[in-house]
């Protein structure tokens, strides 16, 4: 038997977190070099997942499958496609960062009493790693049922997370924040409960339906891919319906999607930044992924069916996000406003049924998750520095900080998606993808745009031009350990705004795969191209195969075609 | 089916002048785990008699381990001698069935009552009075509340050591009552267990008021509970002229033609069977817990001394949800389009009902109660899949949920400030910085409770939801997860109570247990995590428990 590769990349941070919280109390800061420790070594094997991966192999691969729990056809399951390549190595990027980041939230208060069982600090980096594992073990599951006991355990960390260890910046009082803090944890674990617990009977509802049909109940992903498109396996459209919406709805809960979204805005508002940046930029992954290897996959009629009404509600989440993050006067609230109108595209492109629409929302994920996570960590420092999360409360900070308001300027650039950043590339594809399908729904979308440059450019010019504030006079600029966390996520941003074919490589035959199974073909331009289009994202003709690597050549021309672009632009 | 008339019955021969009465045939070697447990129990009174009192406790503990460890070892003989599977049959006349789920829920009730002794053994939580450790049951039971002979017990340090024979009793009840094989045997041991329960939900030491109430309104209840199971007996035995399970479900089944002349007016008569069956399920339903049967729960888990209520939560559950299953299972099946919706509702409510009262509660005790009765309901959910899978899956949750509640009460004996156990809710507010280990323990069972993935709670959970959605109950199944939904409010409530308040300066603190505790509730916690991560071999079990014998 081979090294059981994706085990170990789950399993490593859940070592981690073991040993983190076994570190005895009086030695914090071993605690925190610790988790660093195994954050790093997890990143290690998620760059060996990514090596190995082998963009033109078969569809799931290094796959491992056990028997687990036979009475409920329950199988210890593990695949990766490129889309889950890319979200680990996203989540395997992304922790180490919140931990440096995080360094000091998890310290004990000035003049606490020392307390020998209380640990918080190593409670914390002990949640993230714990976390980490399961945000990773879900993105492998091909098993849905091993999918689902991770998705619904992580919300148990995060809870404590979010519960546990809150922005002690409020500007209120003690009791204040604690109220504010245990009310966004209960929220957030209330939405996400029910949403987990309703896809729980459609769970029980799909083991019923293939113990139905095939005799034995199974969860496997690809057996009941297999089965249905062998036509062993035929739902009743309406029992596919349900099972659809209670798998959608808790995905929805999770990504979020409006009218679901309220809990996000609390939960991130009331966390430390890198929780914050835990929970947008890793865990709500979870959700848009899960719509798009799950529900796309198990249900491609009932998703045909609910597409109309989920790209309204996508549409929605995109205006009302960026609108509410227009008025916001708290700095974490309106990022997360920001956060709910990316996955308002995210989803937007999923269910776009397109190539380019999905390969786009699947870097989407990516790239939100570095942009937010630069964003977001920096407007951390910012408001640590300064003690609230009040947008007034600031003014000038650019002459007295300005490496602090330079990144913040290139996380605020990121996130209203300039061209020669990340998420542009990933937000054009998204739209064109609606667009070629939808024209409507595209145009709309762009709305989203105009309205991100708004609130990003507002959120700076408040924050970080003007006069120099009295409270911001003697702020410090960044220090050595921020730099260090800002600095490569920086620089990972203009890397993938630039050269994006790497990743796009990777996700494209996944994506290909999905739509295939979703039996959707891309439709014929009303004015054909000649040539490819933007870095090898064509149209596609029918009948490729999940491989794709015969592809790639014939479409890795490099060229770069602006004239579509500048147009949707 | 076939071979069922077959079986002899002592009671049926009654209608018909017998000319000789047969002396009856006994396999000891099946009942031996019953046998062992009330020949212990017995040994037990002796105790109480004639070894002094200084060294009782020492004996009790030692005899009601020693008889409950090797009832146990002979479930697992009999279990090994393929009298689960195989050689399940009928024995003693026809009184008590050896088979499957009556051997599984027997090893249950065995290993509960075992933990459950360890918590009634325990005696370093109670502060020492006047020199002597003592436990949570009153110096002497029969002392009015606050006396002078109340004032005289406590100081001459006297114990009540009766409970640990008290408990064997109800334990060989619990042992007969899954595998009663006819009604007569039934009721007995149905009133085998409750009495003796009724006796040790008075005997708390503090709050001794509360406690006699408590047990008071439980014998109440249950013996009118009893009075309706009885009556539904007699209709029954009426409608079917025998008791016995096997005789009844044939004449249900219209196989058995031949009339007793002395029943002639009533036998067949479908207004019997259909009242006195459901009379018989109302006591058994009164005995799980179920709504609208469920008005004593919450005040008799808040009275009861809480070992108690952790061995009643767990046990008696286990022993009459094992009846219930058996009863529908074996005697009522032909009658399974009638009583399938009356369940339905019953369920529907007991799922609801339990979980929506549950979120006002403001004491850990009644909180539970409610939460056991919200439990109830899933399992009745599971009980109606009338489906092997039905069974197995009801086998497996009992098994799982006893754990756990027996760990979630020896929990909250823990915690305690100057009035004993510190059972309001407010009081629990910030244990988790006080007593990190203490609130995580008692997390893990709440998320248990909540059925959260990786807990028993979720496997036995989602067994009974598959059950319930194979056997054509998916609405249940749906209002299944509304209600786990609600429930899982207030489980998450108690644990932001103490993880995300600030502790009170005058909060309670959390004493350290003796060996005896801290095994139970290791144990508590090693099953619901063992059942969580790996409950395939539970299940295999579970699954080859799975078919009653006729």
């Amino acid at each position: 038997m081979s090294f059981p590769l994706l085990t170990a990349t789950a399993l490593v941070p859940a070592l981690g977190a073991v040993a983190t919280a076994a570190v005895p109390a009086a030695q914090r800061a071993a605690a925190k070099w610790v988790a660093l420790g195994f954050s790093l070594v997890t990143l290690a094997l998620a760059a060996v997942v990514l090596v190995r991966f082998d963009p033109g192999g078969a569809h799931f691969q290094l796959t491992e499958s056990h028997p687990w729990i036979k009475d409920f056809g329950v199988r210890y399951e593990l695949g990766v496609d490129g889309i889950a390549v890319a979200l680990i190595a996203l989540t395997a990027v992304l922790i180490p960062f919140i931990i440096l980041a995080g360094w000091h939230d998890a310290d004990p208060l000035e003049g606490a009493r020392p307390n020998r069982r209380w640990r918080p600090t190593q409670g914390f980096f002990a949640l993230i790693l714990m976390v980490e594992a399961m945000v990773v073990i879900s993105f492998e599951a091909t098993d849905v049922f091993l999918f689902y006991i991770f998705f619904e355990a992580m919300l148990i960390p995060m809870y404590f997370l979010i519960g546990g260890f809150g922005d002690r910046a409020g500007g209120r009082s003690e009791e204040e924040t604690a109220t504010q803090r245990s009310y966004a944890a209960v929220k957030f674990l209330l939405y996400n409960l029910a949403g987990g617990l309703i896809m729980l009977a459609a769970v029980v509802g799909l083991y019923a339906v293939t113990a139905d049909q095939l005799g034995t109940g199974t969860f496997s992903l690809q057996e009941i891919v297999q089965a249905r498109t062998g036509g062993h396996l035929d739902m009743a459209t309406s029992t596919e319906r349900l099972l659809f919406l209670g798998f959608f709805f808790a995905f929805a809960v999770k990504a979020p999607l409006w009218p679901l979204h309220t809990w996000l805005p609390n939960a991130m508002g009331e966390s430390t930044a890198p929780v914050a940046v835990l929970i947008t930029a890793v865990v709500d992954k979870v959700g848009t992924f899960a719509m798009l290897r799950f529900c796309l996959q198990l249900f491609p009629e009932a998703s045909k069916w609910a597409t109309p009404a989920i790209l309204i509600l996508a549409l929605i989440s995109i205006i009302y996000g960026a609108l509410l993050a227009i008025g916001q006067r708290d700095i974490k609230r309106l990022i997360a406003y920001a956060s709910i109108s990316h996955f308002g595209f995210i989803i937007l492109g999923i269910f776009a049924m397109t190539t380019q629409g999905q390969g786009g929302a699947t870097l989407y994920m990516v790239n939100h998750g570095v942009s937010t996570a630069a964003l977001m960590l920096v407007a951390g420092f910012l408001i640590t520095r300064r003690g609230s999360r009040l947008i007034a409360d600031y003014g000038g900070v650019q002459k007295v900080a300005p490496v602090l308001a330079g990144t913040f300027l290139i996380g605020g650039l990121a996130t209203l998606s300039l061209p020669g950043l990340a998420p542009f590339i990933s937000e054009f594809l998204v739209l064109v993808g609606t667009f070629s399908r939808y024209p409507v729904f595209g145009v709309i979308a762009t709305v989203g745009i105009v309205l991100a440059a708004l609130y990003v450019l507002i959120l700076y010019q408040r924050t970080m031009t003007g006069p120099v504030k009295d409270e911001v006079r003697s702020m410090p600029d960044l220090r050595v350990r921020e730099l260090v966390v800002v600095a490569p996520l920086i620089a990972l941003l203009i890397f993938l705004g630039v050269y994006p074919k790497p990743l796009a490589d990777i996700v494209n035959p996944a994506v290909d795969h999905t739509m295939s199974v979703v039996d959707k073909k891309d439709p014929k331009p009303d004015h054909p191209v000649t040539d490819a289009g933007w870095f090898s994202y064509s149209p596609k003709s029918e009948g490729a195969s999940h491989g794709g690597a015969q592809h790639e050549g014939a479409h890795h021309n490099g060229a770069h075609h602006d004239g579509a672009s500048g147009g949707a632009k | 089916m076939t071979h069922a008339a077959t079986v002899h019955s002592l009671w049926t021969t009654a209608a018909a002048a017998p000319d000789k009465i047969p002396s009856p045939h006994v396999e000891y070697g099946q009942l031996s785990p019953t046998l062992i447990v009330l020949g212990a129990a017995i040994v037990g009174v002796l105790v109480e008699a004639f070894i002094p009192r200084r060294q009782r406790y020492v004996a009790q503990l030692f005899v009601s381990v020693v008889a409950l460890a090797a009832a146990f070892a002979a479930v697992i003989g009999l279990a090994a001698g393929g009298y689960g599977t195989s050689k399940a049959r009928v024995a003693a006349m026809g009184a008590i069935a050896v088979d499957g789920p009556a051997l599984f829920l027997q090893g249950t009730i065995l290993l509960v009552a075992l933990v459950a002794v360890f918590t009634f053994a325990e005696r370093r939580l109670d502060p020492v009075v006047h020199g002597n450790r003592v436990d949570s049951f009153a110096a002497q039971a029969a002392a009015v509340p606050g006396g002078d002979a109340e004032k005289a017990a406590v100081k001459a340090g006297f114990t009540t050591t009766e409970v640990f024979p008290l408990v064997l009793f109800a334990v060989g009840g619990m042992l007969v009552f899954p595998s009663a094989n006819d009604l007569l045997t039934l009721f007995v041991a149905l009133e085998v267990f409750s009495l003796p329960l009724y006796i040790l939900c008075a005997l708390a030491r503090r709050q001794r008021t509360l406690s006699q109430e408590a047990a008071v309104k439980y014998f109440l209840l249950g013996a009118f509970s009893s009075a309706f199971l009885l009556f539904g007996i007699a209709l029954l035995y009426g409608y079917a002229g025998t008791v016995s399970y096997s005789g009844i479900a044939d004449v249900v089944d219209g196989q058995v033609r031949n009339v007793t002349p002395a029943l002639a007016g009533t036998m067949g008569n479908d207004a019997l069977l259909l009242i006195g069956g459901a009379m018989v399920l109302m006591g058994l339903l009164f005995k799980i817990g179920a709504v609208p049967f469920h008005m004593w729960t919450p005040d008799v888990y808040q009275g009861a001394p809480t070992p108690v209520t952790g061995f009643m939560a767990a046990a008696t559950k286990v022993a009459a949800f094992g009846a219930l299953l058996r009863l529908l299972y074996v005697v009522l099946p032909g009658l399974r389009w009638d009583w399938r919706p009356v369940m339905w509702g019953v369920a529907i409510v007991t799922m609801l009902g339990g979980a929506i009262v549950a979120v006002t509660q403001t004491d850990v005790k009644r909180l539970l109660a409610y939460s056991s009765i919200a439990h109830a309901g899933f399992i009745l959910a599971g009980v109606i899949a009338t489906t092997p899978d039905g069974i197995s899956s009801v086998l497996f949750y009992l098994a799982a949920y006893s754990f756990v509640t027996l760990g979630a009460f020896a929990v909250v004996t823990l915690v305690r400030d100057a009035g004993g156990e510190a059972t309001h809710l407010s009081k629990w507010a910030g244990l988790g910085r006080r007593s990190p280990l203490v609130a995580a323990v008692f997390a893990v069972f709440l998320l248990a409770f909540a059925g959260i993935p990786l807990t028993s709670g979720f496997a036995g959970k989602f067994a009974v939801f598959k059950a319930a959605a194979d056997g054509g109950a998916g609405p249940l199944v749906v209002i299944g997860v509304i209600s786990s939904a609600i429930a899982a409010f207030f489980y998450i409530r108690v644990i932001v109570l103490m993880f995300f308040s600030e502790p009170r300066t005058d909060g309670p603190s959390v004493a350290v247990p003796s060996p005896l505790t801290s095994s139970a509730i290791a144990i508590g916690v090693a099953v619901t995590l063992v059942l969580g991560v790996a409950p395939q071999y539970f299940l295999d079990l579970a699954s080859q428990a799975g078919v009653f014998v006729r």
